[in-house]
């Protein structure tokens, strides 16, 4: 590391460097400080750091507004959490803590995670690095634009139907979503449960690896929790020799941008040159995935955000009776898109619709589910461009949400199955009205629990793929 | 019969019944259980449902349940679900209740001849005050949440409409209860809340096998009042009905000061649960060595024992029923018979919820530990009077005298000479002495009046300070006038 600057150092060798006396972990804490207390993209609510006197062995962590952490603000992006301190840490944020490394701020995000461009947060939206007209990606997209722009060494994000890929992807840096229970959910404010899974991100697989590392693991706490089974090792494999790639063709043909498909060929290609198959696959029903999961998640998000009627915490507007304070307590607490989902959500789940719509988009989820598991008969991964275009601009899908909506069309599947996906950079294109060249993302999917056969295939291809820009602006700057 | 119903109509009766575990702690957090604690001083984020904490079920609890399901004869799902059932109310922290739905924990279990249609654990509501004279939320000026009972687990049984009258609701209940507390598994004090029963209550006319449209009553606090608030709705039913009037579907609220049925606010129960499966908890999977476990815990329960004990060990229905819904006077009763193997089990019974209650009742019914009475004692004193060493008489007086200063029947026959006279040459003499000196009723007992002999008996006894056999001195006595 001798004589590289701080902020080009990779979070991993930043906590060997601490770890081996050549850095000062204070000193590594106290220039992300000044980093993340600087941007100006919105990409943080509130910065500390909060060191908490513990040891510092590694990068401190830019963690997204959804995980509680004790005695800070915690949000989740909403105005009905306004001032609300969470008294205890998620359990994610304790294992941080208990490996050194510091929470360095909570960074912006998309109104309990409802969104794909965090245009939904109700402490306004974050801004793209590489196009502050435009958007970073959603919900984690403070998390995804803090760490393109050099603002945090690597962070925590959650993903429920493409939160952590689709910013990463769009911010140019490396997005990782476990299988579903690899990390706790305690303490990570609920959205949509049976989908909800934190993840990380970082400049390089190894990095994304290694904080995932950190967090995951059984825990009591979360019923639904794993673990993953034998842990997580840093990767180390050059090439793809012996490994199949299965290419979704027939889902891939509806609307993706030219550019888009550009880096999506080439990286297939850079796949066979490592000595890796491609082969077509078929997910027959990972189309119906968007309307599945745009029934399942806000059905689960009604229930888990009723818990906000200003009895107990967070916002209360008074009024003369019972009824009326839930009214404009709700009201006022909570932002368009999320009442948007609440009342769909209440629909699907109401007396006599139930079956119509949540019982249907879960017989879909099955189907996705058995989907998968053919694929992967035959495949050891399958990969997708992760979103169907480049960032857009500020304001052009707001008033559109099922064109919001299809920026998830190829991440959905993978979290209505529950398995593992990463986001890594394949390059630059522009979007097809012209303009400057933005970050494109290729997603890897494995079978669940195979996230070391998945970093280690990321790692090779990232290293062949050879993607080193970074945001005018961001790095070492 | 029904009570007040005319002979036409026939009552059709269902309970719900919420019973509390009696756990260390609560169905889905580390807090402790409580009762009459200060408020709020139970809590954590979890059962205050701050953002993002998660349910974690109690072992324990799930024990209970499983133990309470089959002392309901039930059969217990090898894999149940746990359902959100969404609604607003600031009692119910989460604005939605873990309870179970469609897959329950137990169902098609039967009790006393009473179906039991499900059995299914979920968690209690806080509670709350109403600032105000109505003690209600319309019109209080404020409202207190104590969140001390949120999250206590709760079993809600559920049986078919199986009861024929408010008596037998009670009557049930009341079996119910003992069963549940037998088991150990709950306090089932309802004034406390700990057991709390609804009741749904429809009629028909007699001889029909459709169900009439159902009222539930609300929250009886004890089984007097729900038979008397049953009562009183069959008859507001039976009414309607002689009038040409429908019954309608309602929550009704009964009070006991006034006898009078309230209707519930129908805003209160106009609710669309919103039932979904709790994506935070797997399925409810006991495994066989759980449900073993809870085989092997369950007690003899109410009604085998009350079968047993007519059945095969010849004790009448009165004092059998009781002694099966009275565990510590059947342990008492176990433990006599252990004690004197030749003491006929009818006898000890009648001893024990005869004479003996009588004078527990007379101490005002202390604990049976409170008593310095023990059941070998007891036995010893019941044997004596089964095998005519002692008379009734001294064994009524005898146990008296146990039950307030705990003397020794055995010790006590033997140093006061207490003993029933046996030899009948004694008695013989003592008779003619007593006939001798009591010439009156005698001449008027062999004129044919029968009854002047009991002043004779009177005498008899007296000489003999109680020893003799009531029947022994009746038979010389009558062999002396006579009347042999
Ligand atoms: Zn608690």
């Amino acid at each position: 590391m001798a004589g590289e600057p701080l902020g080009m150092l990779s979070a991993c060798a930043t906590g060997e460097a601490i770890g081996s006396g050549e850095l000062d972990g204070a000193e590594c804490l106290a220039f992300w400080a000044e980093r993340a207390g600087d941007e100006t993209l919105n990409a943080y609510l509130w910065t500390g750091p909060d060191d908490g006197g513990q040891r510092i062995a590694g990068a401190p962590v830019a963690v997204k507004d959804i995980f509680c952490t004790e005695g800070l603000p915690t949000t989740a992006g909403s105005r009905i959490l306004d001032g609300y301190a969470p008294p205890f840490d998620a359990t994610a944020v304790t294992r941080l803590r208990a490996a050194g490394l510091p929470v360095l701020g909570k960074t912006n995000m998309d109104e309990f995670a409802m969104g794909s461009s965090n245009e939904n947060s109700a402490y306004g939206p974050v801004l793209n690095p590489w196009d502050r007209t435009r958007v970073p990606g959603g919900s984690s997209g403070g998390s995804a634009a803090a760490v393109a722009a050099g603002a945090a060494p690597w962070a925590l994000g959650t993903d429920t139907g493409g939160s952590i890929r689709q910013p990463a992807a769009l911010c140019g840096i490396v997005g990782l979503k476990p299988t579903y229970g690899a990390v706790s959910r305690f303490g990570m404010i609920a959205f949509a449960s049976s989908l909800d899974q934190c993840g990380t991100f970082g400049h390089s697989v190894a990095d994304a690896a290694e904080l995932l590392s950190v967090v995951e693991g059984l825990d009591p706490r979360d019923s639904t929790s794993t673990g993953i089974p034998g842990g997580l090792s840093r990767p180390t494999a050059s090439d793809l020799e012996g490994i199949t790639v299965g290419v979704p063709r027939n889902f891939l043909e509806v609307g993706v941008e030219q550019g888009v498909a550009d880096r999506f060929a080439e990286a297939l290609k850079t796949v066979e040159r490592l000595g890796g198959t491609i082969r077509d696959i078929e997910l027959p029903h990972a189309e119906l995935g968007i309307s599945a999961y745009y029934v399942i998640a806000p059905a689960e998000a009604s229930t888990n955000l009723s818990r906000y009627d200003g009895v107990r915490y967070g916002l209360r507007v008074p009024a003369d009776d019972l009824v009326e304070m839930y009214e404009r307590t709700r009201g006022e607490g909570f932002g368009p898109e999320v009442k948007r989902r609440i009342m769909l959500g209440t629909y699907a789940l109401s007396s006599g619709y139930y079956d119509q719509y949540y019982g249907t988009a879960q017989k879909v989820r099955t189907l996705i589910v058995r989907d998968f598991e053919a694929a992967f008969s035959e495949v050891d991964l399958i990969a997708t461009p992760t979103t169907p275009g480049v960032a857009f601009e500020l304001g052009a899908k707001t008033s559109d949400p099922w064109s919001m909506y299809l920026n998830d069309l190829f991440t959905v599947p993978m979290s209505l199955a529950g398995i593992p996906a990463i986001s890594i950079p394949a390059g630059l294109a522009a979007p097809p009205e012209g303009g400057p060249q933005l970050p494109v993302g290729l997603q890897l999917a494995a079978p669940a629990f195979a996230e070391q056969a998945l970093i280690e295939s990321a790692h090779a291809l990232e290293a062949a793929i050879g993607f080193d820009e970074r945001p005018e602006g961001g790095g070492d700057s | 019969m029904t009570e007040g119903l005319p002979d036409d109509l026939e009552a059709v009766i269902g309970l719900e019944i919420h019973v509390q575990l009696s756990t260390e702690t609560k169905m889905f957090c580390g807090c402790s259980l409580s009762f009459g604690d200060p408020p709020n001083t139970h809590t954590c984020p979890v059962c205050l449902a701050h953002p993002g904490v998660l349910p974690v079920p109690n072992r324990r609890a799930i024990e209970y349940a499983i133990q309470i399901a089959l002392a309901l004869g039930c059969e217990v799902a090898p894999r149940s679900i746990f359902h959100r059932k969404n609604y607003f109310y600031p009692d119910n922290p989460k604005a939605y209740q873990i309870s179970q739905y469609d897959v329950p924990l137990a169902s098609a279990g039967e009790l006393a001849n009473v179906r039991i249609h499900r059995a299914h654990l979920e968690e209690d509501a806080a509670k709350m005050v109403h600032i105000g004279e109505s003690g209600r939320i319309q019109g209080s000026s404020g409202s207190l949440v104590d969140f001390n009972r949120a999250g206590t687990p709760l079993v809600e049984i559920v049986t078919e409409p199986d009861i024929r009258s408010a008596s037998e609701a009670r009557e049930w209940g009341q079996l119910l209860r003992e069963t549940v507390r037998q088991l150990g598994v709950s306090d089932v004090n309802m004034e406390e809340g700990s057991l709390r029963c609804d009741a749904n209550v429809s009629i028909r006319p007699r001889g029909s096998s459709e169900l009439g449209t159902k009222t539930e009553l609300k929250n009886m606090n004890s089984f007097r009042f729900l038979e008397k608030g049953i009562t009183a709705e069959l008859d507001r039913q039976a009414g309607l009905v002689a009038s040409g009037e429908r019954v309608v579907q309602e929550t009704l609220h009964f009070d006991p000061g006034t006898g009078a049925l309230h209707p519930l606010r129908s805003k209160e129960e106009a609710h669309d649960y919103r039932y979904l499966p709790e994506p935070d908890l797997v399925p409810l999977a006991p495994d066989s060595a759980m449900l073993e476990e809870a085989r092997k815990s369950l007690p003899e329960l109410p009604e085998a024992k009350a079968k047993r004990y007519r059945d095969e060990l010849g004790i009448p229905e009165a004092p059998a029923e009781l002694l099966s819904v009275r565990a510590e006077l059947a342990g008492f009763l176990e433990a006599m018979l252990a004690a004197e193997p030749d003491l006929e089990p009818r006898v000890a019974a009648n001893w024990l919820t005869g004479e003996f209650a009588a004078e527990l009742r007379r101490k005002g019914d202390p604990d049976l530990s409170e008593v310095p009475v023990e059941a070998a004692a007891l036995a010893s004193l019941a044997s004596m009077a089964q095998a005519k060493k002692i008379s009734h008489g001294t064994a009524k007086d005898l146990l008296t005298r146990m039950v307030d200063d705990g003397i020794d029947p055995v010790a006590v026959v033997t140093e006061e000479d207490l003993g029933q006279l046996s030899d009948s040459s004694e008695l013989e003499a003592i008779v003619e002495k007593v006939v001798e000196e009591n010439p009156g009723p005698a001449e008027e007992v062999q004129a044919g009046n029968e009854k002047a002999i009991g002043a004779l008996v009177g005498a008899v006894m007296k000489e003999t300070g109680g020893r003799a056999d009531g029947g022994e001195v009746n038979r010389i006595l009558r062999q002396a006038l006579g009347l042999g």
